[in-house]
């Protein structure tokens, strides 16, 4: 009770020292006084404080079980484990809001702390713009989705929080993304200070180049994590659906990709200033937009989130103001750059850059149309389409090809200019070299698909080129890292589709099922009682052609509150495969449904993204 | 000059994307097909659940004006709610119901026939529930109301309540 | 880019004789994973197991044994439900935009830094 008092009134004394601090600010832009930097930090610190109090508030609250809270009532139950009361608080709608406001206050502090060297007006411009935004979230927070709200009569139980969400993964998912997309509010606001404070230069390149770096390993994670917890949790054995939930993470992916890549031209030789910020603006705008349509309850998605027209509206006006805000100073604030330094030589690492660029941008635009048009098209003409894996595919795979190919170029090209005279043909006779093998590949595998053919030679001529660059160059030990990771991630996610096999059988207990020369056998059945949920534990006998037996045992949980049935694989990985088994109960009748699938490479997915955020993060501890 | 028009430009997309977005917002995001009304289902024939002999819907239905064809199943709890409805509906000599017994045990369902009386002149078995989508139905309950000619007057998804019944009787008498 | 230009031409010669295999699973599990399931929405038939997912299944296997092609199915099932019910939308006056506008854009992208690069 006295807890959510404590953490309302924190978060009203929050949005009133973000008021206060806007017009401390403005007041001495306008030279009606003189800042004093130290009660900057003090304001900064109490309000990140009582952003702190307000969160931890709703913590314990989850933990000790307050229903009189209306969030804990809606979420929790007492019999949960006690680490999933904990990670609940970020489970629902309105804890997860706070957590944004948590990190917004704790990452424009930290921002201040660590920008020390640059100058004084633009880390008061950056101040602002991000104190506007964390206004807009707090106001967001109070008046649609308050956690902090009262039941009356206070209830014995709660309603308990849904148990695909009761998993490790996703217990940590939700604040690794969001670190990801507060970090790029703080991109977003650094950029339009260095827009309006005439402060865009290399100096201000390398200082939030951090950020971006850090930004982007975030959100690389988040997006990693997520994918794994629906490979193992949602039980259809994929990883990633193009589903409108994970689009919307993707998408602000590709801008901050681009971005990472184009701040090193502006390191280098100080042009792209204007795209920089373009790129700096969108990216944080997608991050909202995701938001937006995960919020809002517009997307028709596998993950079910409350849906409050009420809460849309506010992201939705709260996101356009933001936009036409960028708009209207870039409009009034833009950097004329047609001088005779920037000229761009068509065989330089600029170009290759610029290129990447180009591919970032055109992804971007295929999953934002592929997720935003169905909506559009519904309002305006009142019909429904899907738009799903095939579109996707189809759009992205040609591109992919050439994508590869300058992926594997351009990291050997110089700054300025490079001489085409002096490439390295043996990169060239390495493709060949690749091709050759390929035809053989080709007939032993049983590949049909012509694209696919020139896909794999294409991200094999990416591996191999950027293996050589990583063990006998070593001039870019990060880049390479990542470059490589990403051609291993390519390579394992088309040989996963191409040779991963299956099978979906309706048998019974004692049944067996002859698959590509495996033996699958359907033992028993047990049954068991958890914490907050019953067991169906099947028993799965696998035997190869080796005779080597390996024990499966999916399960089928049924949770007491809310009662809800939930598939639970059962995966048994190695390097070169995924054993994954799923059954499920058919309606009416003694029969199981079970889906057995061996899945290629699978590890390698993870383990390659994983090679890529370490390249992000090699990088980022060198910058310091 | 051209600088200004393209900001404008740039202004005015993002004010049309915002009020797409915001009408977005009010529409619901599921999905109820309604393609099927003014439709013509296809012919079919399926074996009867009691007398185990194959029926053509379009023989059944041929000098009737009005066919409602319903689809249920003994497992499904809002088929039960409903079969009141059903019920009464046996009583108009307008109406002409047909049973379409959508992936069922025939002996639960005979049971469940047995237990809450029977409003169907004939109950055709669709033990796979391919006959369903054929109609273009896509769960249980299903109403259909059709003419003689197999054209689909009507149709009714979920459980029907007193107000659709009204309707029914009402495209009956007409 | 002359090289690799000669290169697609050379493995389109190579690999042209490819026979396309045609299993009957494969083309099942190819299907229902275009289709979109109407009961959990967010899901495709394939990989749903809800009792409309689960006939049509049978339904498109019953289908393809009647010697039906790929693109009837999906004609018969738009024809039922709509163009929701595929993952794939077709080309028409109203995707027309979807298809083109990635494309447009990187277009126009492209011409950007054409103008950037080689125009002084």
């Amino acid at each position: 009770m006295i807890i959510s008092q404590i953490g309302n009134y924190s978060l009203i004394f929050g949005l009133i020292l973000s008021f206060f601090l806007i017009i401390y600010l403005f007041l001495n832009f306008y030279g009606f006084i003189k800042i004093n930097l130290n009660n900057i930090y003090s304001i900064l610190f109490l309000q990140l404080f009582f952003v702190f109090v307000s969160f931890f508030g709703l913590v314990y609250s989850f933990v000790i079980s307050d229903f009189s809270n209306s969030t804990v009532y809606n979420n929790s139950h007492t019999t949960k484990p006690l680490f999933y009361k904990i990670s609940g608080t970020w489970g629902n709608h309105e804890g997860s809001m706070l957590l944004w406001l948590l990190v917004l206050t704790l990452f424009i502090f930290l921002f201040f702390i660590y920008s020390k060297k640059q100058p004084k007006n633009y880390r008061l411009t950056t101040l602002v713009f991000q104190e506007i935004i964390i206004t807009g979230f707090f106001l967001f927070v109070l008046l649609t989705s308050n956690p902090f709200n009262h039941i009356f009569p206070i209830p014995i139980e709660g309603l308990g929080l849904n148990p695909i969400l009761q998993d490790p993964a996703l217990a940590i998912h939700p604040p690794i993304l969001y670190l990801g997309y507060v970090g790029s509010s703080i991109i977003f606001s650094a950029s339009l200070a260095a827009l309006v404070s005439k402060n865009i230069n290399i100096y201000w390149a390398q200082h939030i180049k951090k950020w971006i770096f850090l930004t982007w390993i975030l959100l690389t994670f988040g997006i990693l994590l997520g994918s794994i917890w629906a490979y193992y949790e949602l039980g259809w054995g994929g990883f990633w659906f193009w589903d409108p939930v994970e689009n919307v993470s993707l998408m602000p992916w590709f801008t901050l990709t681009a971005l990472l890549h184009s701040i090193s031209v502006l390191e280098k030789r100080s042009i792209l200033k204007s795209w920089t910020i373009i790129l700096s603006i969108a990216t944080f705008s997608l991050s909202m937009s995701g938001t937006f349509l995960v919020r809002s309850g517009i997307l028709n998605s596998v993950h079910t989130f409350a849906n409050d027209p009420g809460r849309g509206v506010f992201i939705l006006i709260f996101l356009f103001f933001l936009i036409l805000i960028s708009i209207i100073i870039f409009f009034f604030f833009q950097t004329d750059e047609r001088t005779s330094t920037n000229k761009i030589y068509w065989m330089s690492k600029e170009t290759s850059i610029l290129i990447n660029n180009w591919f970032m941008t055109f992804f971007l635009s295929v999953v934002l149309i592929g997720t935003t048009y169905p909506i559009l098209l519904e309002v305006l003409t009142n019909e429904k389409i899907s738009v799903g894996p095939p579109f996707y595919q189809n759009l992205l795979i040609p591109f992919l090809i050439p994508f590869l190919f300058f992926m594997a170029v351009g990291p050997n090209l110089k700054w300025f200019k490079s001489d085409y005279k002096k490439i390295n043909f043996n990169k060239i006779f390495l493709l060949f070299f690749i091709c050759f093998v390929m035809f053989f590949l080709v007939k032993k595998l049983d590949v049909k698909n012509l694209f696919v053919i020139i896909l794999i030679i294409s991200s094999l001529y990416l591996f191999t080129s950027s293996f050589i660059d990583l063990i006998f160059k070593r001039k870019n030990f990060s880049q390479n890292i990542a470059h490589f990771g990403f051609s291993v991630l390519i390579l394992s996610i088309i040989f996963n589709g191409i040779l991963s096999k299956e099978i979906s059988a309706n048998i019974k207990i004692g049944d067996e099922i002859n698959f590509d020369g495996n033996l699958i056998k359907f033992k028993k059945i047990d049954v068991a009682d958890k914490e907050n949920y019953k067991s169906i534990i099947a028993n799965f006998e696998i035997k190869d052609q080796k005779n080597k037996i390996i024990l499966l045992k999916p399960e089928i949980r049924i949770y007491n509150q809310p009662n809800i049935l939930t598939s639970e694989a059962d995966i048994k990985s190695n390097l070169y495969e995924d054993k994954f088994i799923v059954f499920s109960i058919l309606n009416r009748e003694e029969i199981f449904n079970v889906r057995y699938q061996v899945k290629r490479f699978m590890i390698w997915i993870w383990i390659s993204t994983f090679l890529i955020i370490f390249g992000g993060l090699i990088r980022l501890i060198k910058i310091k | 000059m051209k600088k200004n028009i393209y900001y404008f430009i740039l202004i005015l997309v993002t004010l049309i994307v915002f009020t797409l977005l915001y009408k977005a917002i009010f529409k619901s995001n599921s999905y109820i097909p309604s393609l099927a009304i003014n439709k013509k289902i296809n012919n079919f024939s399926a074996y009867s659940l009691f007398s185990n002999k194959e029926i053509n819907i379009e023989v059944l239905s041929k000098e009737k004006k009005i066919t409602i064809i319903n689809i249920w199943s003994s497992w499904c709890l809002p088929c039960r709610n409903e079969h009141k409805y059903l019920m009464k509906l046996k009583q108009h000599k307008n109406i002409y119901l047909i049973g379409l017994n959508y992936k069922d045990n025939p002996s639960k369902a005979r049971e469940f026939i047995d237990d809450f009386g029977n409003p169907f002149f004939e109950i055709l078995s669709d033990p796979k529930g391919i006959i369903a989508i054929d109609i273009g139905a896509y769960g249980v309950p299903e109403t259909y109301i059709i003419d003689n000619e197999l054209n689909i007057i009507k149709k009714f998804i979920g459980e029907l309540n007193s107000n659709d019944y009204d309707k029914i009787v009402d495209i009956a008498n007409r | 880019m002359k090289l690799i230009k000669l290169l697609i031409i050379f493995l389109i010669l190579i690999y042209q004789n490819i026979s396309y295999a045609n299993n009957n699973s494969l083309l099942i599990n190819k299907i229902t994973k275009n289709l979109r399931c109407l009961i959990c929405q967010g899901q495709s038939v394939y990989d749903s197991q809800s009792d409309f997912a689960n006939s049509v299944k049978i339904l498109v296997d019953k289908k393809i044994q009647e010697g039906n092609s790929e693109e009837e199915i999906y004609e018969y099932l738009i024809n039922k439900y709509g163009q929701w019910v595929v993952y794939d939308p077709e080309i028409n006056k109203k995707t027309l935009f979807l298809w083109l506008f990635p494309v447009i854009l990187f277009v126009f992208g492209g011409l950007l830094i054409m103008r950037k690069v080689f125009i002084k």
